[in-house]
């Protein structure tokens, strides 16, 4: 009788664990089953905090904006994960590993916002099947999609930027044939990032005749006096900026100090922003800096913003840091990242969705004048449309001045030369694949896939 | 007598790398001596970062990396509270920090560790490195902040009959490197004429002697402590106006490193002489040897004057393994 007993309480209590263990376990499958998964690589802290802050900001809030206003992707609630890189490219890799198996389907995609890091993720992703989109960075060669299937330098690469800069400088001076016997000096971060315009630049320089000195600035890139005795010596006509977090005020500060022109100053998009010129104070009126997808400013998008998300005290930041360069170009990131899961959920349905579907997604964006002014991001970026073929899906840039309050947009926009660009483009690809034997994709079979 | 020959044959060949330019007609007598200027203005201040290191080294034997976080923390506070009041103010008050920092520092880090080796407390400094870069960027924040201390950017021409174009320099510049001769010369006075530097000096030769006839050690790593953290304001304020106050000052003054290694770790004249040795060695190498090693060697080109402070310490070391004014170590076998 007593052993009856037992052995009803025995299996009374497997019953109740057995109950309350299936109903965990469906719980959490439940609440994941409607969610979708963004790993953010920031950096909040170290040399370059604080362009990585706006940046963060941005790309965040942004995620919460379609959690608030819109219900979600498709309804598919966004979740997301910080993990602080300090621009360092292994512990970069280390976010990447940690990260890119969380959520109901694992990492829809990464925007590491170093092209250190997109270097060393690239190898990884191929095997992994995870996005890794690099609007406005990373490597300029993986805009073929042949073969880096996975790559999605949206927007704009480094070459991109290198070919309208010339392409400006060679019409202020009234054709590309006047740049010949000029002086181009590029001071750049040296690193893979800041050494990326090089063969674009090289090139170019074979075609017009210009002479381009080469100035490298070792991490973080305030100890730069020596770089600016070597344009005060050498006196060029045009210096070109590849600077990152808090070089890119030096420079503008040693600029001012060795008495050359900002106006002859121009930096790629990541040297223009306002943490890189407002340090220099009243030093930093007229330096110019290209734009390429969001200027800083204002629209519906940053209304919807400061209604959805900043009233209800759910900001990342400050109010009024919203609509400043970095924190737009942080907010445009997270944006096409959303239109990528939106394009994909299309074909695949709408639910949480795997990096391998959010992939297809991407290389089919089309976010059109129509599309852009539905989302609120009118003014704030031009088309992007990829293929296949073409992971970048947008070529453009425009030039903008500081005038020691705000930036203005003084020329522009331009379309960089994809005749000079294309041929660059193939060979590094070609050599990339067979140096990782990786197989050329055909477009013409591969393209739904 | 060997040693004395590498010596030389050292400072012949350093000599000689300087004034090739000169001689091989690759730069002009004023650019020549715009490089030197720029070089020497950049190693009063990696001199007083190297200070810092040599005041604490001195009085307690602990190597204190955590003299660049000092810095930044300096720097960091200084700027943020300027912002609230007058920038004398913010000084005054930060001094405050600093020598509490050093209360806090030698109760919770220094005195449990008395007697351990040498390595346990270099660990430690690197504790609280980490703790100071963190701590400081939570309560300050880690955007670029400004220091203005009223002195122009704008450059200034000198010397324009003596040299074709003149020679650049910038009153930020000259103030910095007065500022910071100012404060070697208040310390070097300290050390020689107080009481209290006389103690320091005297826990520096032998720490049980000078227990032993009543100074107390561990009032004495206060003072130290509170020393280095005041020269850590200074180079943070003069660094911070400079270059803005950022998380990377605290990099920059890793540039002290070399410095002491090259100028002894027990020396004030040795930190002095190798920051400038370090400064004008890494602007000249940068500027003439950088060039002209991307095209005999056909390099891929990029910055080598942070690496070749440390090239330049090392060939120190071979020659001179305690650094130009290092105490003699001698051991008896």
């Amino acid at each position: 009788m007593k052993l009856a007993k037992k052995m009803k309480i025995l299996a009374a209590s497997v019953g109740t664990v057995a109950t309350v263990a299936a109903v965990m376990a469906s719980g959490p499958v439940q609440a994941q089953a409607k969610e979708q998964f963004f790993p953010s690589l920031t950096y909040r802290t170290g040399a370059y905090a604080p362009n990585g802050v706006p940046f963060g900001n941005g790309y965040v809030d942004y995620f919460k904006l379609v959690n608030a206003r819109d219900g979600g992707i498709g309804g598919v609630k966004i979740t997301f994960e910080e993990c602080e890189t300090g621009y360092a490219t292994d512990r970069g890799v280390e976010c990447y590993e940690r990260l890119k198996g969380k959520g109901p389907t694992g990492a829809t995609l990464f925007q590491p916002l170093s092209t250190g890091i997109t270097f060393a993720l690239t190898d990884k992703v191929f095997k992994d099947k995870i996005p890794l989109v690099t609007a406005g960075y990373g490597r300029a060669d993986s805009v073929d999609g042949t073969v880096f299937k996975w790559n999605f330098p949206l927007g704009g690469t480094y070459w991109d930027a290198a070919d309208i800069l010339i392409q400006h400088i060679g019409k202020k001076e009234g054709g590309l044939d006047k740049l010949k016997g000029k002086k181009i000096a590029l001071v750049y971060h040296d690193s893979p990032y800041g050494k990326e315009p090089i063969p674009l630049l090289q090139e170019r320089s074979k075609m017009h005749g210009y002479e381009l000195l080469l100035l490298p600035v070792t991490h973080p890139g305030v100890e730069q006096k020596a770089t600016w005795l070597q344009i005060r010596q050498q006196r060029p006509d045009y210096v070109f900026l590849w600077g990152w977090g808090v070089m890119n005020s030096t420079s503008i500060k040693e600029a001012v100090a060795s008495g050359y022109p900002r106006e002859k100053m121009y930096g790629v998009w990541w040297s223009g922003a306002e943490p890189d010129v407002t340090p220099a104070g009243d030093g930093a009126k007229g330096y110019n800096a290209l734009v390429f997808l969001a200027p800083a400013g204002q629209g519906q998008v940053h209304k919807d913003m400061i209604k959805y998300v900043y009233d209800k005290g759910q900001g990342s930041g400050k109010a009024e840091d919203v609509g400043e360069v970095l924190y737009n170009r942080g907010m445009v990131s997270a944006m096409m990242a959303v239109e990528g899961v939106k394009r994909a959920q299309f074909k695949y349905g709408k639910k949480p969705l795997t990096g391998e579907q959010v992939r297809w997604g991407l290389e089919n964006l089309a976010i059109d004048a129509a599309a852009i002014k539905k989302i609120g991001f009118e003014g704030f970026m031009n088309p992007v449309g990829t293929t296949c073929v073409d992971h970048e899906g947008a070529h453009t840039g425009s030039v903008q001045a500081w005038d020691g309050k705000k930036w203005h947009i003084t020329a522009g926009p331009y379309e960089s030369d994809l005749q000079i660009i294309k041929p660059l483009i193939r060979a590094s690809a070609a050599k990339y694949a067979a140096e990782k034997h990786v197989p050329v994709r055909d477009c013409a079979k591969d393209a739904s896939s | 007598m060997r040693g004395k020959r590498n010596l030389i044959v050292l400072f012949v060949a350093l000599l000689a790398g300087l004034i090739a330019p000169l001689a091989t007609g690759a730069s002009s007598a004023g650019f020549w001596v715009e490089v030197l200027l720029g070089g020497l203005m950049a190693g009063v201040l990696y001199s007083l970062v190297a200070l810092g290191f040599v005041l604490i080294f001195k009085a307690s034997g602990v190597f204190n990396f955590a003299q660049g976080a000092m810095v930044l923390f300096a720097a960091l506070s200084v700027a943020r509270m300027a912002e609230k009041m007058p920038l004398w103010a913010a000084m005054l008050l930060a001094v405050v920090i600093m020598v509490a920092l050093a209360f806090v520092i030698e109760r919770l880090v220094l005195r449990p560790l008395v007697n351990q080796d040498p390595v346990v407390l270099l660990m430690a400094t690197l504790g609280v490195t980490y703790f100071l870069d963190g701590f400081g960027q939570t309560v300050w924040g880690s955007d670029i902040y400004e220091i203005e201390l009223g002195i122009a950017k704008e450059p200034v021409m000198i010397l324009g009959n003596l040299f074709d174009g003149g020679i650049l320099i910038n009153k930020d510049d000259v103030a910095a490197t007065a500022a910071a001769a100012l404060l070697v010369i208040l310390l070097a006075l300290f050390f020689q004429k107080t009481k209290t530097g006389r103690a320091l000096r005297a826990v520096a030769d032998d720490h049980l002697a000078a227990q032993s006839i009543g100074i107390p050690l561990n009032s004495i790593w206060v003072i130290v402590w509170s020393l280095a953290g005041v020269v850590a304001l200074v180079a943070g304020v003069i660094w911070g106006a400079k270059l803005g106050v950022q998380f990377s000052i605290s990099q920059v003054a890793l540039k002290a490193l070399p410095v002491v290694i090259l100028g002894g770790f027990t020396s004030i004249p040795g930190a002095i002489i190798g920051g400038l040795i370090i400064g004008v060695g890494e602007k000249m190498a940068e500027v003439f040897l950088g060039p002209v090693m991307v095209k005999a060697f056909d390099l891929a080109g990029g910055g080598i004057e942070n690496w070749f402070a440390y090239v330049l310490a090392l060939l120190f070391l071979l020659v001179l393994p305690e650094g130009l004014f290092g105490e003699k170590h001698i051991d008896r076998v």
